[in-house]
């Protein structure tokens, strides 16, 4: 066969070739790199090639691959090359023990990051090492020493013949009916009605993971006299700290500064303005001293929208990017944001400390269902 | 070994135990079969592998962690051995993290592993993807193996956010709360699925034992099944090959199991372990030292995720800030659509694109030989226009970055991508099927006048020509592999102009137009009368036209689709 054919007439449908053959490359002799139906039947039926080729259908033909590459010389210097390659990498695994029992980490010696590095440097380097030599090996062996070599195999068509279809869809059909399933619809219904609460019911125990909702997501913990702490020093701070405009800080409710829950809709941030920059939609009865106080938390999934220009009064949450204009309560510049930061009433209290006047009069945070 | 027709036997301590074992599971035919199987060798071939090996070196990694790691968000004070941190008030998950990092011989070297190993498995599941859709690999019989692959892909990439979650550090941690601001975002039951999920309000004390059991034990679980019945399904139906000389729709052609292919697959598993070794010991990967633990108050800037949420980073950059408040509830389209509405989209169509494009083909053959991709004009578009949005979104996910490097204003990079997300596809789908055209229109130049050698010479006369040389065998079965036209559109009318009943009506039209559009090529036959390489004359022509009548199952194959007169009348 030419090496055109690998068109129509070889389309599983037509191909009764032989259960399995087999080509190898020039240097074998006596086997065909693809051998026909009737090469087959010559082979195999007709002149043995060996005593122990007749003993069976099923005995396959001999010696598919060569034995020997065809130049011995310069497989056994690649042989000697692959061996190297093998010593190196017993080599570093040996390597690898010594850096896990002589590199020390943990800050006894000084700089634990170093120490960390040093000893990640030496396993790393030695197990890679150590992987990568076998790896090289390794094909070197296949591809110069190994002879080289190409099998054809027959691809079988993937649906099976009509005779086992048929004979498959009489099993299924026959046993359905034995079982009665298909003759008798109330065994039937009631099975097929009784299999879906079985399938729910257990979804149900899945509704203790976690409380419901209720209304937590729309209060935060901050009240009408509860001191801003800064975040980090959990001071109290007065509006005559600000010396100056410009800068912002985030502060969170005095009582609750080690509780994620909260922090997580209660964190604030209060920015001091220049006199006269603050316009509406700011609440100004809702500032003190030209401090304006907003919602740390993104209204867009959450982040905290941490990063103040102060130039241009612009708020940008670090995740995708929203910008709210500070001086204009927060209102929503640019990016996927669908509503301005929440703005915290404050004042001072009687030491002259910034305290809330009440929770925000809205929820804070990404959008939700019951929101509203 | 010295005569190539004697019978070989195993040496008798071998032969024995083997005796044994059939004795026990009639395994020596089948065993055999299996060791004489045919590998079909190409390069792309190896990129499944990659993900094969990179899985279970995850998986070796990560019961190496498991010994370390402490699934609990019980908050403790930090006095351990990386001084900077201490008397930092944490979660354990994140101490422990920390003591694997510094206290743990080697700890470090398998957690980098294990983080570099599942972006190795996400890319290479990527490229893998890529080689198997713009190589038609797909077709039937495979399609679906394709979709265990879709669905391996969707879950490594859950898998992968649910463990860099875990260590609970400052960058993990704004990941998570994305997560819960987009499990709100859905409509009707997101607030309740969120307070499921992490045992109420966010963050809570809950999430990362939740995470780490489903990461080390529910979806590996899944995707070793998977993985299996990918492995099983691609044994069964046989590997696809490339087109090449010899290469049949009938047969396999390549190194059998053993010993070769598996001296090779072992040899590259190995290359990837060290390959991600090396990366573990020279390239640092997420030094969750230097962030901190996660506070629900602070963000570091840059925030980025691993790379293969880059996508659904850029979606959420992107989308307008579009919500509803109805009835008093609030639709936030501006995290639903872009966080879930867009990869569904995604995912979906990768994974109904074999349905779609045998309705867009009318082909309904099984296929083993591989489309070189510039043969199929219209899917390989369709990729590239995928390929286009996906890298987009992509790209917008690291906008930040990308306009602090290039000096472009931030939101002109949105604005930008808002824009390329529908142009680009469009004119990539265009350019693509334009490239591939133009690519077989060469290829069917160089079946009739060979391949420009680059030798001028000069005639007697005074002129000068570049010598040509004929195709060699392997180059005319490569380029002449171009599969036959899809064939509904050669039946869509019949001898008096009557539409088959199938085509018939809008949708008929519409599918046939469709067809259309997928066959446009160039006739790629091998040359006739050849070049002196002894192939019959007008022997090819027959048997392609007899394929084409065979796959479509028409009573004629076209002569010419599209633009493709020049070939073969160049012959």
């Amino acid at each position: 066969m030419s090496d055109n054919d690998r068109d129509l007439e070889n389309t599983p449908e037509e191909r009764h070739a032989p259960h399995r053959v087999i080509g190898t490359p020039p240097p074998a002799h006596g086997l065909l790199t693809e051998a026909g139906p009737g090469e087959r039947a010559g082979r195999g039926g007709t002149e043995p090639h060996s005593p122990g080729e007749a003993e069976g259908p099923e005995t396959p033909e001999l010696h598919e691959l060569p034995t020997d590459p065809p130049d011995l010389k310069a497989a056994k210097s690649w042989e000697r090359v692959a061996a190297a390659l093998f010593l190196i990498s017993a080599l570093a695994s040996a390597g690898f023990v010594a850096a896990y029992v002589g590199l020390e980490i943990g800050n006894k010696n000084g700089n634990v990051v170093d120490a960390t590095l040093r000893s990640n440097l030496g396993l790393g380097s030695a197990m890679a090492l150590a992987f990568l030599a076998i790896g090289v090996g390794m094909v070197i062996w296949v591809r110069y020493i190994m002879p080289p070599v190409e099998l054809t195999e027959e691809r079988h068509p993937m649906a099976s013949n009509p005779e086992d279809r048929s004979a498959f869809a009489q099993t299924l059909i026959e046993g359905a009916e034995t079982s009665q399933i298909t003759k008798r619809p109330l065994l039937r219904r009631t099975l097929i009605a009784a299999t879906v609460p079985v399938a729910l019911a257990p979804l149900v125990i899945l509704r203790d993971m976690g409380p419901l909702p209720g209304t937590s997501l729309r209060h935060t913990v901050w009240k009408k006299g509860m001191r801003l702490l800064v975040y980090a020093s959990n001071q109290p701070i007065t509006a005559a700290d600000f010396d100056s405009a410009g800068g912002m800080i985030t502060v969170v409710p005095e009582g609750y500064q080690d509780n994620d829950e909260q922090l997580a809709k209660a964190t604030a941030i209060i920015i001091k303005m220049e006199p006269g920059q603050l316009q509406a939609p700011t609440n100004l009865n809702w500032t003190v001293d030209n401090i304006v106080a907003y919602s740390k938390i993104c209204t867009h999934v959450g982040c905290p929208a941490a990063l103040y220009e102060q130039t241009t009064q612009h708020i940008l949450c670090p995740c995708h990017q929203s910008t709210f204009d500070a001086s204009r309560g927060a209102t929503v510049l640019f990016g996927p944001a669908p509503r301005p930061l929440p703005q915290l009433p404050i004042t001072t209290n009687a030491q002259g400390y910034l305290v809330a006047q009440s929770d925000f009069h809205e929820p804070v945070g990404p959008s939700f269902w019951e929101r509203g | 070994m010295s005569d190539s027709n004697e019978r070989l036997t195993m040496p008798k301590p071998l032969a024995k135990q083997g005796a044994e074992l059939d004795d026990r599971l009639h395994a020596a035919k089948g065993v055999r079969t299996l060791l004489r199987k045919v590998f079909p060798d190409h390069w792309t071939f190896l990129l499944g592998e990659i993900a094969l090996y990179s899985f279970i070196i995850l998986i070796l990694t990560g019961i190496f962690l498991t010994l370390f790691f402490n699934p609990s968000m019980t908050q403790v004070v930090y006095h351990g051995s990386y001084t900077k941190l201490d008397g930092v008030r944490m979660s354990q998950a994140y101490e422990s993290t920390l003591n694997i990092s510094f206290d743990v011989r080697g700890g470090l070297l398998m957690r980098q592993i294990h983080h570099w190993a599942a972006d190795v498995f996400l890319a290479a599941i990527v490229c893998h993807l890529l080689r198997i859709f713009f190589t038609g690999a797909y077709r039937k019989p495979r399609d679906t193996n394709w979709l265990i692959g879709v669905a391996m892909f969707t879950l490594g990439i859950l898998e992968g956010f649910l463990g860099y979650s875990m260590p609970d550090d400052l960058l993990s941690g704004t990941g998570v709360r994305i997560a819960e601001g987009t499990l709100l975002g859905i409509p009707v039951v997101g607030t309740y699925l969120s307070f499921f999920l992490f045992g109420g309000q966010f963050p809570g004390t809950e999430f990362v034992a939740r995470f780490y059991i489903i990461h080390v034990l529910l979806i590996p679980g899944l995707l070793l099944a998977l993985v299996s019945a990918h492995l099983f399904l691609m044994v069964h139906q046989k590997h696809t090959q490339m087109p090449g000389k010899g290469h049949t729709e009938a047969n396999v052609v390549g190194q059998p199991m053993y010993p070769y292919f598996m001296v090779k697959t072992g040899a590259f598993f190995f290359f990837v372990f060290g390959a991600l070794a090396l990366l573990a010991t020279f390239a640092q990967i997420n030094p969750i030292w230097q962030v901190g633990p996660y506070t629900p108050t602070a963000i570091s800037a840059g925030s980025q995720p691993d790379f293969y949420m880059g996508f659904l980073e850029g979606s959420l950059r992107m989308f307008p800030s579009w919500t509803w408040d109805i009835g008093g509830h609030t639709v936030s389209w501006d995290v639903f659509v872009p966080a879930l509405v867009v990869p569904g989209i995604i995912f979906t169509g990768l994974g109904l694109w074999p349905m779609l494009e045998r309705w867009a083909t009318g082909d309904r053959g099984y296929h083993h030989v591989n489309d070189r991709p510039r043969n199929a004009p219209t899917r390989t578009a369709f990729g590239m226009a995928g390929v286009t949005i996906y890298g987009v979104l992509w790209l917008e996910g690291a906008n930040d970055i990308i306009a602090d490097h290039l000096q472009i204003p931030l939101y002109l990079t949105t604005e930008i991508a808002r824009w390329a997300v529908f142009v680009g596809p469009v004119i990539v789908f265009w350019a693509t099927r334009r490239i591939c055209l133009g690519l077989q229109r060469r290829d069917a130049s160089m079946l009739t006048h060979g391949v420009e050698t680059g030798i001028i010479v000069q005639q007697p006369n005074g002129g000068f020509v570049e010598l040509e040389r004929p195709l060699n065998e392997e180059e005319i079965a490569l380029i002449s592999a171009k599969p036959p036209a899809p064939l509904s559109i050669a039946r869509a009318v019949d001898e008096n102009g009557v539409p088959e009943p199938a085509l018939r009506g809008v949708r008929g039209k519409i599918q046939a137009r469709v067809h259309e559009v997928f066959a446009e090529g160039i006739s790629l036959a091998p040359p006739a009368n050849g070049h002196g390489n002894g192939h019959g004359n007008g022997h090819a022509v027959t048997e392609g036209d007899g394929e084409r009548a065979a796959v479509g199952g028409g009573p004629a194959g076209p002569a010419e689709v599209g633009e493709g007169q020049a070939g073969e009348e160049g012959e």
